[in-house]
């Protein structure tokens, strides 16, 4: 028998260990793999969607409130702007384009935001555009929507229902408005935050009944497109040297400072997913080294059919690394668990996508690392394997 | 000779911190092929003896050659090789490995030596008369047909020398003379030598060669010798 027929063998005798120690490891191989991709694919994802747009124009106040706001239609507006003023930004030609967006309103927490139809005609990434994958555009004269995939798949809406709004961002059953609106078309997935939203005219937004007629002209945010390279002066203008506005510009930058605020809490989500592969590679240890004192006469027959101490030695090793290898195995079937479940949460919450099949270098080092350590972890084992007495072993233990 | 042993000694330290000499063989030898019979009661360093002749132990002083090879002299990996390519041991109590089948038991029998063979373990368990019983588990057998796994798997390296320690210990009479039967036939098919170590006066009346280890092992010789060690 070679030797890994006999690790084998060994393992199967020990069945119910080797699972059980197989299945830490692959908790802490996929737990591993999975803090480091959401951290990995969250921030790549935030700092990546701009939703086509260079920068964003608000009330004054912060800008990171008006990049969640307005690209990824969470948190609350910090406030308004005026018609005149989004007509202002609009007709500077320093902007490319400018669409005006107005929140305020929610169905069953999923966001109405109003807008132009603009909005369609920009590319939200290179080459793709916003488009209708059932039905038509909303007619902005009417009270139509178009709702985004996400939003229609969990509220299960299709072309020709219809539904009342509620006031605020927040679901409030008692908040509802009169108003019914019609779903007109149900969008194409984008795999952005645009797919959470319920897209309404804005004027529909901004007259809603029960809206305060003295702002219904107002508008929560205006996205622009820049011509060239005119950001830098637009920053020191509005920003520095005005007080009137905010321009949130460059929203990637201002995302990655969200990302760098909340660097320590990845750090330690990152430290305690690296102790419980530490504490389940200890598993191994502890689950080998425990069996040695019932497994001496079996190393001690083994021995006296001629296997060497080193033999002995490398077996308890190999054993060791074979259960971390089983668990780095199942491990992604852990991950696979985790991360969708991870995925689909943090897609209802942000609209934001997470790709669990998507190869990353953990998924490569997280389970080396865990074979690494199991092999390791077989080395105590394999020390009290190797100096086994043979002679005063062979006979059983009464 | 297949085996000579001069001045061998082997002591062990006591509780009370004194060195008693378990094993003291001034010489001993066996032919090739040889059958025999060494009678020795409780503690008369008989398992030592045999286990240093496997090369388990290392002697304290003396020389023990087998095949040419200094057995004594060799390292402990030296004497692993030794013992997995030229002895075969049958113990009292079988020692088979509990989590392998039949035929993985005798397999392991090789794997330190010439390498499994599988079809010659298949031979060796049918020739033992366990042939329907290959995948069983040690668990799954008669105290006699674990003897026979035992002997299969003794044999399973093709030895030149088997060694036999209270082999039928654990049977009762009428298995205990089939399976002496068996080593002896099994041991002369595969022309191996055999000495075997026993004080049951019915197994040892079937060998025609028959010494006692109180002659040869002066220590033995000695009333308190080897009381801690069989």
């Amino acid at each position: 028998m070679s030797l890994l027929q006999i690790v084998l063998r060994s393992l199967r005798q020990h069945l119910l260990s080797t699972g059980i120690t197989a299945f830490s490891i692959a908790l802490a191989s996929g737990l591993l793999m999975s803090v480091w991709v959401v951290k990995d694919q969250a921030r790549e994802n935030f700092t990546g969607v701009d939703s086509g747009f260079d920068g964003v124009f608000g009330a004054r106040g912060s800008k990171l409130q008006l990049v969640l706001n307005s690209i990824f239609h969470l948190e609350a507006s910090p406030g308004n702007l005026s018609w005149e003023q989004y007509e202002l930004i609009a007709a500077d030609r320093r902007i490319a384009s400018a669409v005006p967006i107005a929140v305020g309103d929610n169905f069953r927490g999923y966001r109405l935001v109003g807008v132009t139809t603009n909005l369609f005609g920009i590319e939200y990434r290179e080459g793709k555009k916003y488009a209708v994958r059932d039905g038509y555009l909303f007619n902005p004269e009417r009270k139509q929507a178009v709702v985004g995939s996400f939003a229609a798949e969990r509220l299960k809406w299709k072309v020709g229902d219809t539904f009342r709004p509620y006031h605020g961002l927040i679901f409030d059953e008692n908040k509802q408005h009169p108003d019914e609106y019609v779903v007109s078309g149900i969008m194409e997935p984008s795999n952005t935050p645009a797919d959470r939203v319920i897209w309404i005219p804005i004027t529909g937004l901004q007259n809603m009944a029960g809206h305060d007629a003295e702002t219904a002209t107002d508008v929560s945010a205006v996205l622009v497109k820049l011509r060239g390279t005119s950001g830098m002066m637009m920053n020191q203008e509005i920003n520095l040297q005005g007080n009137v506005m905010t321009f949130a510009w460059p929203i990637a930058q201002i995302m990655g400072q969200l990302f760098n605020k909340i660097a320590p809490v990845e750090m330690v989500l990152r430290a305690v997913a690296l102790l419980v592969a530490l504490v389940a590679a200890g598993s191994i240890l502890a689950s080998i080294y425990n069996s040695m004192n019932e497994r001496r006469r079996e190393i001690a027959i083994l021995r006296a059919l001629g296997a060497r101490r080193s033999t002995i030695f490398a077996v308890v090793v190999l054993e060791a690394s074979g259960i971390a290898a089983l668990g780095a195995v199942a491990g992604f079937g852990v991950y696979f668990v985790i991360m969708s479940i991870a995925a689909w949460f943090i897609r209802k919450e942000t609209g934001i996508v997470l790709n669990p099949l998507e190869l990353q270098p953990v998924m490569a080092w997280a389970p080396l690392a865990m074979l690494g350590l199991g092999a390791l972890a077989g080395l105590v084992p394999a020390a009290k394997a190797y100096r086994t007495d043979v002679a005063e072993n062979l006979t059983p233990i009464s | 000779m297949l085996l000579t042993i001069e001045n061998l000694r082997k002591s062990y330290g006591t509780p009370d911190g004194s060195v008693q000499a378990v094993v003291d063989v001034p010489v001993f030898s066996l032919d090739t092929a040889q059958q025999t019979a060494l009678c020795g009661t409780s503690g008369s360093g008989k398992t030592t003896f045999l286990n240093l002749i496997a090369g388990i132990l290392k002697p304290d002083a003396g020389r023990i050659e087998l095949d040419g090879c200094a057995i004594s002299d060799a390292s402990e990996a030296g004497r692993d090789r030794l013992r997995a390519r030229t002895i075969g041991y049958i113990f009292q109590t079988f020692n088979l490995l509990q989590g392998y089948t039949c035929i993985e038991n005798v397999l392991l029998g090789m794997s330190f030596g010439p390498g499994a063979d599988r079809r010659r373990a298949r031979g060796l368990l049918e020739r033992v008369g366990l042939g329907q019983r290959l995948d069983h588990f040690p668990r799954q057998l008669s105290t006699g047909q674990q003897q026979r796994v035992a002997v299969a798997r003794a044999l399973a390296n093709r030895p030149k020398l088997v060694l036999a320690d209270e082999p039928t210990g654990n049977l009762d009479p009428a298995s205990a003379a089939e399976s002496l039967g068996l080593i002896h036939e099994t041991c002369l098919e595969n022309g191996a030598a055999l000495l075997l170590v026993s004080h049951d006066r019915e197994v040892l009346g079937q060998f025609d060669n028959v010494r006692d280890l109180a002659e040869i092992n002066r220590a033995a010789a000695c009333p308190s010798a080897g009381e801690a060690r069989s």
